[in-house]
């Protein structure tokens, strides 16, 4: 091992050279937020707005650069030293990841911010190809024989974990809570998986591009931006009878922000997630708002209204519904079994 | 190497095709339609899609500061893993093929092994390593190095997956060659420094082209181990095959086969002037072939 190791050693220092002069000279402020998939089209829009905002108001160029991904694989990628300024995530379970295996952010960080730190809601819909062929209205229908469903793997996905717990509250109302019925639909619902993709851009370029399976099981704002994409003409969205409300949340990563010295402008930066402004945009990009007032009526109309139901009063908050479903050994493995 | 320079040899053979013309055209028709399903198609379709939208559109796809930072940083990985495992592939065949020492077959075995376990283990042994949690991370923290999630990592990476391509083309050349010449050199008064670059270098010049043109082209195109040690930063650490599948995520599928076309236009540069040297030196190629 002699040679290889001394040719990382070298190869490393001049490496780290390059990179040092490689960085962005220009801005004063660089801020790195990590998020996960469907956000990429909002936060693009977002960032320029908050940079001009930041602009007016401290006379400071601030550089927003971003990196998306599947939810629990960005929250990885952060622990294991991803410079992340913020976390801006699908699930609150992913961000306590990064809480409990790292001491970069507080334990209490879902406290630091309104709502539970979530500046903006969405639920899952289903998608389904134009005219609805196979007919299907509601979570029951995701169980047939003959139907093929896309959702993504809900090990890897934020996404897919909000998709399963929506038809597991579903199913336990639909048969009146007997578990041994509910994991039955949940199973037959699974079978009908063709492919399990990691994150849920994945599963839409699946379903969307590469025309495989009748329903896709999707973020309402990743549903929508669909129609946007592939045309309104192409694909119907299905409102089900019952959903969940998804909160994904934001946080500062405290321990890389202090120490780039990006603490204020980082809190700025979700702080204006709640201003009306950040609201707006979020609203346009298909995000539920938490500030109604601040959003657009037109594209409040888009969003249809149906009951929903909470991670934290209906499934006992994140780290309990992770513990009993998604967690290795959990119901997710036992009723997980791929068919060809 | 050694496939490529096989015609160049002319040798008389007793003519072994005795198979009727039916047979002939039949194996010949079959490895057409191969190529052309499983190579050539596919390649067409990323022209072809690439500019689906017009010309317009697709040499806009390059005025995207993120698209262009992208092909800055995979040239400058390129330039950096290409030169060291040329020089460091030069070293170990030297020392493989002239000369016998305890572990050498040890050593041509640590060789070959990036060649034989999968890229994104090659991503994930730096993850390890280097990263927060990694044996080393405490200690880069403490000294405010960055390694993963940045251009070191990246370029880690690449030098790791692309080590072989040099030493494995010149290993089997250099044996076959032995060490007669360069032992008359030295019995002339030649120095050993002087020996290699007046005898051996010459000697293996073509060999080791081929090579670093091989280990240029997997040095550019290189995904799965460059994906894991990433951090996937646009602007930053997304190397051109990253920004590829960045774009195609973002239903920019212009963009994303525009990318993908100068992609494949490079290493299509590669094979042209891999071929063309073949060509204008198969004389020379085939002189040192012979020894």
């Amino acid at each position: 091992m002699l040679i290889p190791s001394r040719r990382k050693l070298t190869l490393g220092a001049a490496a780290l050279a390059l990179a040092l002069s490689f960085g962005p000279a220009l801005a004063d402020k660089t801020l790195l937020n990590v998020s996960y998939d469907p956000t990429r089209e909002f936060y693009k829009e977002f960032n320029e707005a908050f940079a001009a905002d930041w602009k007016a108001k401290k006379g400071e160029v601030v550089t927003i650069n971003q990196s998306h991904g599947g939810s629990g694989k960005q929250a990885r990628a952060v622990i294991d030293g991803l410079d992340a300024d913020v976390v801006t995530l699908a699930l609150a379970g992913d961000i306590d990841q990064i809480a409990n295996k790292t001491d970069k952010l507080p334990k209490d960080w879902a406290s630091k911010l309104p709502h539970n730190s979530a500046p903006y809601t969405s639920t899952i819909v289903f998608l389904v190809r134009k005219g609805n062929p196979k007919g299907i209205k509601d979570w029951g229908d995701l169980a047939k024989e003959g139907v093929a469903v896309i959702t993504p793997n809900p090990k890897t996905s934020g996404g897919a974990r909000w998709n399963y717990l929506a038809a597991w509250a579903w199913a336990e109302k639909a048969f009146g809570g007997d578990e041994t019925k509910v994991k039955q639909y949940i199973a037959d619902l699974y079978r009908n998986v063709p492919v399990l993709d990691t994150g849920a851009r994945g599963s839409t370029t699946t379903f969307a591009q590469r025309g495989i399976g009748d329903v896709f099981i999707s973020w309402e704002n990743e549903a929508f931006l669909v129609q946007k994409e592939f045309g309104a003409d192409n694909f119907d969205i299905i409102v089900p009878s019952l959903s969940i409300k998804a909160e994904p949340p934001v946080a500062v990563v405290e321990g890389v922000a202090k120490a780039k010295g990006n603490e204020e402008v980082a809190k700025a930066y979700l702080e204006f997630l709640y201003s009306p402004a950040g609201q707006k945009l979020a609203a346009k990009h298909f995000f539920r708002p938490v500030d109604e007032a601040a959003a657009d009526p037109a594209d409040l109309a888009r969003f249809p209204k149906l009951e929903l139901v909470s991670i934290d009063t209906d499934f006992g908050g994140w780290a309990a519904a992770q513990k009993k479903h998604f967690a290795d050994g959990g119901v997710f493995d036992e009723i997980y079994r791929p068919t060809n | 190497m050694s496939d490529a320079v096989l015609p160049a040899i002319e040798r008389p053979r007793a003519q072994p095709m005795g198979e009727s013309g039916l047979v002939k055209g039949l194996l010949i028709g079959t490895a057409l339609l191969f190529l052309t399903a499983f190579l050539f198609l596919p390649l067409i379709t990323v022209f072809l899609e690439g500019f689906r939208k017009g010309a317009d559109v697709f040499f806009d796809s390059f005025s995207d500061p993120d698209t262009m930072a992208a092909v800055k940083l995979t040239l400058l990985v390129a330039a950096i893993a290409v030169p060291f495992n040329a020089l460091v592939g030069i070293a170990a065949s030297w020392a493989i093929a002239k000369f016998n020492f305890a572990g050498k077959n040890l050593l041509l075995t640590l060789i070959d092994l990036p060649f034989s376990i999968s890229p994104v283990i090659s991503g994930l042994v730096y993850v390890l390593l280097f990263s927060a949690h990694g044996w080393l991370g405490p200690w880069l923290i403490a000294n405010d190095i960055e390694i993963i999630f940045a251009v070191p990592g990246i370029v880690l990476a690449t030098v790791f997956v692309t080590f072989p391509f040099v030493a494995r083309e010149l290993i089997p050349l250099m044996q076959s060659q032995g060490t007669s010449e360069e032992e008359a050199a030295l019995t002339l008064g030649a120095s050993g420094f002087h020996t290699f670059l007046r005898v051996t270098l010459p000697n293996i010049k073509w060999a080791l082209l081929y090579g670093v043109l091989l280990c240029n082209a997997r040095a550019m195109g290189e995904f799965g181990a460059v994906s894991v040690v990433s951090g996937h930063i646009r602007g930053l650490t997304n190397t051109m095959p990253l920004h590829i599948e960045i774009l195609y995520n973002e239903y920019n599928f212009v963009a994303a086969f525009a990318v993908a076309t100068l992609l494949a236009g490079l290493a299509l540069l590669t094979l042209v002037a891999k071929s063309f040297l073949e060509w204008r030196y198969a004389g020379e190629l085939a002189a040192s072939h012979r020894h």
